[in-house]
């Protein structure tokens, strides 16, 4: 029960700190600072989902999110401008229009949602369960994600692998393989 | 002299740290967090920073675009060919299923089927993986020349 009580603040800590970045990511205009605090962002994610207790999902976010993204979008960065252009006021109240009715709809729903680590609630209670019970029977190795990425939905990670490997062939064939001397050389346009 | 001396020491104490924290992600990832997908990142991490700081010329030298392409497609053909190998390994007299670790060994009781195949595909994401995000890297980066020494 302490226990609970104490990540629950660091849970508020780090969800404030998110929103400040949000923010930050919001009002600035200068696209490398912009850049640098996504992946601030990605790395609050993680530390959150750590605090969640998932922590293979924080993994990949601090991998991907805050390491591979950061370096594609600065190098997305350097083709273009270092500024970015200030939006009309017309955007911003059509934007706020958008995310009021998202969150408004977001906190009608809170009430449906589970507590928070219940084990009957429907993401634990069937498939969930049933996977936890049976791996020391089916594949006898300790961690059930691995367990359930690799054997019993092995069919859907070659997906998976597939999705990676056509997205490579997809920047390839758009961009070029990256080998000869494209560059340009000639200004910044 | 480079004017990104510090920076040049430090990643080269990083940088094979770096791979080799990959690799323990990579085989640790039955027991621990991680797998595949995460452990074939942070190795094109490692590339990537090499990269960065050395140059881009430097890091195509080291791992050239070639092997980079011909990695993404074998890592695909790694996982598809266990599949496959499962449909003709058929130790245990079972129906034949496509990605069914158990018949990869005779020794059901331990499941050692299933943890080859669990390594084999994970060998598999990772080389698909890495050579994906250093692809997608380098098709960036050679349309860039190298960043100038006032952007540092």
């Amino acid at each position: 029960m302490n226990h609970a009580d104490l990540t629950q603040y660091l849970d508020y800590l780090l969800i404030a700190m998110l929103l400040a970045v949000g923010f930050a990511i919001v009002r600035l205009r200068n696209l490398f600072a912009v850049v640098m605090l996504t992946g601030v962002y990605s790395l609050l994610c993680a530390a959150w989902f750590v605090s969640l207790d998932a922590v293979d999902v924080a993994f990949t976010e601090a991998a991907v999110g805050a390491g591979i993204s950061t370096v594609l979008m600065l190098g997305a960065m350097l083709l273009t401008a270092r500024e970015s252009e200030p939006a009309g006021a017309g955007r911003h109240w059509a934007a706020f229009g958008v995310v009021a009715a998202a969150g408004a709809a977001l906190f009608f729903a809170i009430p449906d949602m589970p507590v928070y680590g219940d084990p009957e609630s429907p993401a634990n209670a069937y498939v969930g369960r049933d996977y936890l019970e049976q791996v020391p029977h089916d594949i006898s190795i300790p961690n059930v994600v691995t367990a359930v990425l690799s054997s019993y939905r092995g069919f859907d990670t070659l997906g998976e692998v597939v999705v990676v490997f056509s997205a490579a062939l997809g920047v390839m064939l758009l961009l070029g393989f990256g080998t000869g001397a494209r560059r340009r050389e000639e200004g910044e346009d | 002299m480079s004017p990104h001396l510090i920076l040049q020491v430090v990643a080269k104490l990083l940088i094979p740290l770096i791979v080799i924290f990959g690799f323990y992600v990579q085989f640790h990832g039955e027991y621990g967090p991680g797998g595949g997908f995460q452990a074939g990142v942070i190795i094109a991490v490692a590339v990537i920073l090499y990269a960065l700081i050395f140059g881009i010329e430097a890091a195509r030298r080291t791992v050239p675009p070639v092997v980079v392409r011909f990695g993404a497609a074998l890592g695909v053909l790694i996982f598809a060919g266990v599949g496959v190998a499962t449909l003709f390994m058929n130790g245990a007299g079972e129906p034949l299923n496509y990605l069914d670790y158990d018949a990869l060994h005779p020794d059901q009781g331990h499941h050692t089927g299933q943890h080859y195949g669990i390594i084999l595909i994970e060998i598999g994401v990772l080389t698909t993986v890495s050579s994906v995000m250093l692809a997608i890297f380098y098709a960036f980066a050679g349309r860039v020349p190298d960043i100038p020494d006032e952007e540092w």
